[in-house]
């Protein structure tokens, strides 16, 4: 066991010298999340220095060995150095789904080449991934998805439409899930990494009701996937045709990052709301009451899920519990933020909304409970694994 | 500290859970005493049993010849008790008045501690005044006279009260109704003259009384902590309480939802087992994700408590609002979900709607609770 709390000392003094006042700041727009990869640009030096002295440090991916880029922090000293952080509302030197994503499933699941490869890329901020899951036939019933990639001998032939991917107008990478033997549902499928550059692929943003545009349709017309990127460097994740296997592990990774059980969206509004309207109606003072219980109750439940995680104890689909329960009371405390703010809040471009941003992230919220498995399916997955209801 | 039980405390938990199947179980315990008209509306066998097993005395010091432990270890017992809805003292003896007694002079401790470490005493608190919990405002009255106090006024909701051996009462003995401080904490014995019960079966088949004191005449020796000083007293009774009757209520939730699932698995309509419905796989797996978080509250608020942290109260609140919301969930769909066998008395599901609604008002229920983490929070 280290000694936490001289760890927790010299990461607060570190913090002090090295993260500059303006990224403790709250995020208030895109460009103020750093995401790596070819075309990112600081938005400013602060952004610049906060990002090479956590990549100095292995602090871009603190949880993840040295020789990948890491800082090799057990669990417990990664739970202080998010304390820490939070505790002087430090952003993150660096986002991007080959942090949250492909990172676990390399660690998982990769070669030794492809670790020292990919994820250095990824802690590095060279490379920004997005994720190619769901296609216009295969949302909840991601299994059946179609986008094929014809075997060529040393290269695929891949064909295909994804959507939902997230970003991908501005990704370099793509981590694919592609069918490669259409008679296997379940063995059928290849979780392969390729450039987005690669001729055939291209992308186009959907704008959604919030007016933004996180999620891109994206196409493959013929595009070449060699097999291999070198030697020890195979271009999918996992075996070839087992990549569903790849796919599973990453979803429950996914659910708990949605969930906000790493720290995010656990908090209570009620207060904030007080100051903001003045005064509040009693029936809606007593529903934020109602919901700040919730909320208090589910911080605890997110404390507790990571502290029986680290030791094993967490039931293995207690992930889907979290991101049903999770996404819903974010959805429930736009809406109570939305009623609060009254006429103010649906204001959809105005200075004193920064941009409408309330009525903006009320309604990107309601994507919560579909992105990464809807409610229903996290409920059918609670009702099989956990409760082992019959038929299901 | 993890939100997890360490290795004693899951030991504990095994062996409470197995002794509790065996002798707390509805038909041996609730159903017994119940059909058979108990006036106590307890067993008092189960509570010496409980005094062999060191149950009793889980939260009383070494010194005073207790476990000395802390109140994730007196919820693993009470989970027991709302799992298995067994009518016990150990709620309001050996949380709520043991607590108050800590506070208590040596010589107060050594008049009633024994007894309940044996599982022989059995004990009450007098909070309420009225039909719900208001304890911000304490109306009845401790004058002054002799030595010691004269007592006056009513209390409801006691639960036990006709049945105790000794009654924790919080009267005024300074200052206005609402007032925070001028209140004091007295051990009542059971034979105080001038003290009258009206005893009252409540839905859960529990007793309760409504006590009256028409000049209740107490020596100075009677009080607990400090005159006029009992505020701290009674909070740290109250914190002690709701989060040992939101253990309970976990149990009670629990219980509920374990029954309901295993019907669901057996029960065949339109040639299936019901539980292949989507309808009720939705509601079921909704209610364990309630039942979760529910529990992880009540950890959170007895591991605070046990750290002796500020945070106690507020998560103590949260704890009692979030458990009573979600007990209530299971037992009302239990009923539902078992169908027209969950209406029979035969039945025990219906017996975990009635403990939920009992439980729940005890001590506060979830819209008293939910209004405090308000205004704990500033609004």
């Amino acid at each position: 066991m280290p000694d936490l709390d001289t760890f927790r000392q010299e990461t607060r003094a570190w913090l002090e010298a090295n993260c500059p006042a303006e990224m403790r700041e709250p995020v208030r727009d895109e460009g103020d999340i750093y995401w790596g990869g070819r075309r990112a640009t600081f938005k400013n030096d602060a952004q610049k220095a906060w990002f090479d002295a956590c990549l100095a440090k292995g602090y871009t991916v603190p949880a993840w060995p040295k020789e990948y880029g890491g800082a090799g922090l057990a669990p417990e000293e990664a739970k202080v150095l998010r304390q820490e952080m939070s505790r002087i509302n430090a952003r993150p030197p660096l986002s991007s789904f080959g942090i949250w994503m492909l990172g676990p499933a390399l660690l998982h699941f990769g070669t030794e080449e492809q670790k020292k490869h990919f994820l250095g890329e990824i802690a590095r901020g060279e490379i920004r991934w997005c994720q190619g899951y769901s296609e216009p036939g295969s949302g909840s019933d991601l299994v059946s998805l179609q986008t094929f990639g014809e075997d060529k001998g040393d290269h695929w032939i891949v064909n295909g439409q994804k959507v939902w991917t997230s970003y991908a107008d501005q990704a370099d990478w793509i981590f694919c899930l592609v069918r490669t033997d259409k008679e296997n549902k379940y063995q059928g499928i290849t979780f392969m990494l390729f450039d987005m550059e690669s001729e055939g692929c291209s992308t186009k943003p959907i704008k959604l009701i919030s007016g933004t545009s996180p999620f891109c349709e994206t196409f493959m017309d013929n595009v070449n996937v060699p097999k291999s990127y070198g030697e020890g460097l195979p271009a999918q994740v996992g075996e070839v045709n087992r990549g569903w296997d790849v796919a599973k592990y990453l979803l429950g990774h996914e659910r708990e990052m949605i969930s906000g059980a790493d720290g995010g969206n656990t908090g209570t509004i009620g207060a904030a709301m007080k100051r903001h309207a003045g005064e509040l109606d009693p029936v809606l003072r007593a529903e934020l009451a109602m919901f700040d219980v919730d909320a208090l109750a589910y911080g605890a439940m997110g404390e507790k899920f990571l502290d029986e995680i680290k030791v094993g104890k967490a039931h293995p689909a207690q992930p889907n519990m979290m991101k049903y329960a999770g996404t819903e009371l974010n959805k429930r405390r736009h809406e109570l933020m939305m009623s609060a703010g009254g006429s103010r809040s649906l204001e959809w471009e105005s200075e004193e909304t920064s941009g409408g941003k309330p009525s903006r992230n009320w309604l990107r919220t309601k994507a919560n409970s579909i992105e990464g498995g809807t409610s229903e399916v996290m409920l059918n997955v609670i009702s099989k694994r956990i409760l082992d209801l019959p038929g299901s | 500290m993890p939100l997890y039980h360490n290795d004693d405390q899951a030991m504990l938990a095994d062996s409470a859970r197995q002794f509790m199947a065996e002798e707390g179980n509805i038909a041996k315990q609730l159903r017994h005493y119940r059909d058979g008209n108990c006036p106590d509306g307890f067993g008092h066998r189960l509570w010496e049993q409980f005094g062999e097993m060191g149950f009793t005395g889980i939260l009383v010091g070494e010194e005073d010849g207790g476990l000395g432990m802390g109140h994730v270890e007196a919820g693993i017992v009470l989970e027991e008790i709302g799992r298995n809805l067994s009518p016990s003292p150990f709620l309001t003896s050996s949380v709520l008045a043991a607590t108050a007694l800590g506070h208590g002079s040596s010589d107060l401790r050594g008049r009633y501690l024994p007894g309940l470490i044996e599982g022989k005493s059995v004990f009450a608190v007098a909070i309420d005044e009225g039909a719900k919990h208001r304890p911000e405002r304490i109306k009845m009255r401790a004058e002054k006279s002799g030595n010691g106090f004269k007592l006056s006024g009513q209390k409801d909701f006691v639960i036990h009260g006709a049945s105790s051996d000794m009654i924790v009462v919080a009267a005024r003995t300074s200052g206005s109704d609402d007032d925070e401080d001028g209140i004091t904490l007295f051990a009542v014995p059971k034979d105080a003259a001038n003290m009258s019960h009206d005893a009252v079966r409540l839905v859960d088949s529990s007793v309760a009384t409504h006590t009256t004191f028409d000049g209740v005449e107490l020596d100075g020796d009677a009080v607990i902590g400090e005159v006029d000083g009992g505020r701290e007293v009674l909070n740290a009774m109250l914190k002690a309480g709701r989060v040992g009757a939101a253990a309970e209520g976990v149990g009670v939730a629990s219980g509920a939802m374990d029954m309901t699932v295993e019907y669901l698995k057996q029960r065949k309509q339109f040639g299936k087992l019901i539980g292949e419905f989507q309808a009720l796989q939705h509601r079921a797996s909704h209610l364990y994700s309630e039942v979760e978080i529910a529990r992880a509250s009540v950890i959170k608020a007895q591991q605070l408590l046990d750290g002796d942290s500020e945070k106690a109260d507020l998560m103590a609140s949260v704890a009692k609002a979030k458990v009573s919301q979600t007990a209530g969930l299971a037992v009302r769909e239990g009923v539902q979900m078992h169908g027209g066998i969950g209406m029979t008395d035969e039945y025990d599901i219906g017996l975990y709607m009635k403990r939920d609604r009992a439980l729940s008002e005890f001590l506060g229920d979830a819209y008293y609770h939910a209004g405090r983490v308000a205004e704990m929070s500033g609004y």
